[in-house]
């Protein structure tokens, strides 16, 4: 219900709201969007990966490339199926990697789209950078209320199907999932595949928004951390915690860009550090201590 | 030809003097601390910054300097293991989670450091000159200061590998990068020898920051490029061993200056190919068992 609400305010939102709201509710959204399809894979399996900074490039690139030869809705989803690919390709080669080398790989894959995009844009191509065409403000808006809604639902069915109890399972302990029947391998390469989806597909449209493009600003590796960090600033034990931190993260960056423009960054990573050291389960995890403690006081007052 | 052969060699080796010292501190800093610390290059640049500030500012020897980056960052990395990693120890459930906080942790480091040099020092590119002789060495030419830094990076390395043999603490931290659990059994105050560990990886790369800035522009961003190759080397000569750093800077620099010689655009590019093979292939490294 409260669900049904949320997406009926926003869907309106275009109605009542200014055009700066708009932009930084897309923005919010497409953050929301990279963290919850992070925490899709991630969260349950426990692998940390840092690739989705190369899905979220490769999404940026299908728009810059086909954006003026098809239709944006095709040329969005030509970008999600392309990190798809992209992300099962991966997923299959580092089915043997565990724990910090599977971390290192997936930031070397982001790396080395990057470094190969640059020398063959200047060397092959001889450009460096690509124009990507413009939508208006609300399309992509609502394109990106739409991806959220489908993911959403994506994530809600996963939760408490067997598929979703079989993930979980990877993350308590691989072998003995592998044991019990459930085919570790395909599960997680398909997983992974999912979430790279989505975020190609946020690639595709936020590409629109930026129109002029580069292999630095499409493959950023500070991307790649962003929605891990916002997962684990709301709180991975719950599934809104991602979308709170998410949420919570973006319109902080925002506030300290606008007020502190030469101090955000600094205060940004301070804001990081305390909360991995003092809010090791997130806002969700915080929240939920603060009620266990009142809860208890009062029981001890009666 | 063979001039360009032996060009191509030399610029290989004095490259990857500079990968091997940068690569022991982190390497370090994972094998016993098990901090994949993202912000290693920060340190990097802190260590060029307080060299090329001093030198700039107050006209002190670039050389003379080593002793000032060295303590100062020493300082700095055992003071954040003795407070951050190690209550993120402490807090996590198992080892494997603190390797993956104290990896994010490190990179909210990064953007702390980095934004604050950018404070201090301004953002644009600086540079001095010093020793920008060139030598000419059986006809190939290079300049003197790079092979000053050759020198000490392969210097440091020796001390450091003979400190670890033969010292009291050396064995502790080899102890401790073993089984820390049994270590501690033994009495080896294990926080202590972490926290100095951390210190010592944090201080490597402070020192090779001074002996970049000689032949280098330094720049409050340079550093995430730094970490990246350091950790390509570890990969390449195996997680937390020394020697394994040393030899896999050394390959890594030559293949970086061929691959240069051959197409000047394509060296990174190489270098991560050969990280992703190498991690699905043979993730211990070459040397690893």
């Amino acid at each position: 219900m409260v669900w049904l609400l949320v997406m009926l305010a926003l869907a309106l939102s275009p109605l009542y709201a200014s055009r700066y709201t708009i932009i930084l509710l897309s923005t919010i959204l497409m953050n929301v969007v990279l963290s919850v399809s992070w925490a899709m894979f991630s969260g349950p399996t426990k692998y940390i990966s840092l690739a989705p900074a190369a899905f979220f490039g490769v999404g940026i690139y299908s728009a810059a490339v086909l954006g003026t030869k098809l239709p944006m809705p095709a040329v969005i989803v030509i970008g999600g199926l392309a990190s798809f690919c992209l992300a099962i390709l991966v997923g299959a080669l580092t089915l043997r990697l565990r724990g910090i080398y599977f971390v290192m790989f997936t930031f070397g894959l982001v790396e080395l789209l990057m470094h190969f995009l640059l020398w063959f844009e200047l060397n092959i191509n001889d450009t460096t950078g690509r124009v990507v065409p413009s939508l208006d403000n609300s399309t992509v808006f609502y394109l990106m209320l739409l991806i959220f809604a489908v993911l959403m639902l994506t994530v809600y069915f996963i939760k408490d199907s067997k598929f979703g109890m079989a993930l979980q399972s990877i993350g308590e302990n691989e072998e003995a999932a592998s044991h019990i029947g459930i085919n570790v391998t395909a599960l997680k390469i398909v997983t992974f595949g999912v979430s790279a989806f989505f975020m190609g597909l946020a690639g595709a449209i936020m590409a629109t928004r930026w129109t002029y493009i580069d292999p630095k600003i499409a493959f950023n590796p500070v991307i790649s951390f962003m929605p891990v960090l916002m997962a684990i600033f709301g709180g991975m034990g719950r599934p809104y915690g991602p979308i709170i931190g998410a949420a919570i993260f973006s319109y902080l960056g925002e506030f300290l860009i606008t007020k502190f423009p030469y101090y955000y960054m600094l205060i940004f990573g301070i804001i990081l550090v305390v909360a991995i050291l003092y809010m090791p389960g997130g806002l969700v995890g915080l929240a939920q201590n603060i009620r266990n403690q009142y809860l208890r006081r009062r029981h001890a007052h009666s | 030809m063979l001039v360009t052969i032996l060009d191509v060699l030399i610029a290989g080796l004095l490259l990857g003097g500079i990968y091997a010292l940068i690569a022991v501190g982190l390497s370090m800093q994972y094998g016993v601390a098990r901090v994949l610390n993202i912000a290693h290059g920060e340190f990097i640049m802190l260590g060029a910054f307080i060299t090329w500030s001093v030198y700039t500012y107050c006209g002190i020897n670039p050389i003379l300097s080593l002793a000032l980056s060295g303590p100062i960052i020493f300082v700095i990395g055992f003071f954040l293991y003795s407070t951050m990693f190690s209550r993120l120890r402490r807090i996590a459930p198992t080892p494997e989670a603190f390797e993956g906080s104290s990896m994010l942790a490190c990179f909210g480091l990064l953007f702390i450091i980095q934004n604050l040099a950018i404070l201090i020092w301004g953002a644009d590119m600086k540079g001095y000159s010093y020793l920008a002789v060139p030598i000419n060495f059986a006809g190939a030419k290079f300049a003197a200061n790079r092979l000053v830094t050759l020198g000490f990076a392969l210097v440091f390395c020796i001390v450091f590998y003979l400190f670890l043999a033969h010292t009291r603490m050396g064995k502790a931290i080899r102890a401790a990068a073993q089984d820390s659990a049994a270590a501690g059994l033994m009495g080896v105050n294990i926080k202590h020898v972490l926290a100095m560990c951390f210190g010592f990886g944090a201080m490597m790369a402070g020192l090779s920051g001074t002996l970049i800035s000689m032949s280098y522009n330094v720049q409050p961003t340079m550093g995430l490029e730094y970490t990246m190759i350091a950790l390509i080397v570890i990969v390449l000569g195996g997680l937390g061993s020394i020697t394994g750093s040393l030899i896999g800077g050394l390959i890594l620099g030559l293949i970086g200056s061929i691959v240069t010689y051959i197409e000047p655009g394509l060296s990174m590019v190489a270098y991560y190919v050969i990280f992703m093979l190498l991690l699905l292939a043979k993730p211990t490294g070459l040397f690893g068992k």
